[in-house]
């Protein structure tokens, strides 16, 4: 393994890092909810859910961070590499494994993990864990 | 009013979410990536985004947990659950895959979305389906479940 150190943003890092987790304190004090993007999103799904608007309220904030991002600087660099089948591929293995497991980067691996939840601890572990290997596998294996 | 405040107070907590995961980085699927290429040229960046957002969510939480009830005097709506069980593993191990094929989990799937980028709608598209995959799941267990006693029954509230 070598640290690329060129790439390494250690302060917008952990400052956006605090935001998120500010966002994610605001919101349990407020509403009493988890900040989990993949359980918001999969409960407007869900027929009988009832409880559409803070839902519906948080999905268009995140949509409209960008928007409101460019009126204080320039947007960073968003780099989409993946081919059209594979966004599909993963865009499925995302939402059907977030649902399944009840959470996802936000929900167990920010808010769990605040919580000192077993629950998020091991999917945590679980999704990381398979993150590090499929890129392994992807451009170290798989990849010229 | 109390019923619009915590509808508002959502929508302004997934704005701060939100320019919080651009500023972090992790709204660029190419920077997602080099973290979790250990082997590759590394990028421990990802590793300060979770320290820095754990920190400051675990004082919420434990201010939340004191009060035992939100600043508007509404009850919780925290899992209780505690069951590790192979669906928590197996859809957790899933969603790392598809984590890892393009860089996107679903909170910066969104805000790129936000940007209106043709492959961020793509991913979204596809995440959409997935869940809607899992509903449809649901309901056929549950269905299938209808004579069991309701303990036996997996919970099914979202950790988040």
């Amino acid at each position: 393994m070598h640290i690329d150190w060129t790439a390494f943003t250690p302060w917008s890092a952990l400052a956006g890092g605090v935001l998120i987790g500010i966002a994610a304190a605001l919101l349990v004090l407020a509403t009493g909810r988890i900040a989990g993007v993949s359980g918001i999103v999969g409960g407007l799904l869900r027929p009988a859910g009832g409880d559409v608007g803070w839902r519906v309220a948080f999905a268009a904030g995140m949509l409209l961070a960008p928007l409101a991002f460019t009126a204080f600087s320039s947007l960073p660099a968003l780099e989409i590499d993946a081919s059209y089948p594979m966004l599909i591929a993963g865009g499925v293995l995302v939402g059907i494994g977030t649902r399944f497991g009840s959470g996802c980067t936000s929900g167990h691996g920010v808010c769990g993990m605040a919580r000192a939840s077993p629950r998020s601890m091991v999917a945590t572990l679980a999704f990381m864990l398979a993150g590090f290997v499929t890129v392994y596998v992807v451009r170290h294996v798989a990849g010229s | 009013m109390k019923r619009a405040l915590p509808i508002i107070a959502s929508g302004i907590v997934g704005l701060v979410f939100g320019i919080g995961l651009i500023v972090s980085g992790m709204f660029n699927p190419a920077k997602v990536l080099a973290f979790l290429d250990l082997a590759g040229a590394w990028d421990p960046s990802l590793a300060l985004v979770m320290v820095g957002a754990v920190a400051a969510a675990s004082i919420g939480f434990a201010m939340a947990g004191r009060r035992g009830t939100t600043l508007l005097g509404a009850t919780l709506q925290l899992s209780s659950a505690r069951n590790i069980d192979r669906r928590l593993v197996l859809g957790s191990l899933a969603f790392g895959v598809g984590w890892g094929l393009v860089g996107f989990c679903p909170g910066p799937a969104l805000v790129a979305l936000g940007t209106g980028h043709i492959k961020a709608f793509v991913f979204v598209a596809g995440m959409i389906a997935g869940m809607l995959a899992f509903e449809v799941a649901e309901r056929r267990r549950k269905s299938g479940l209808e004579n069991v006693a309701p303990e036996q029954i997996h919970p099914t509230t979202a950790d988040g």
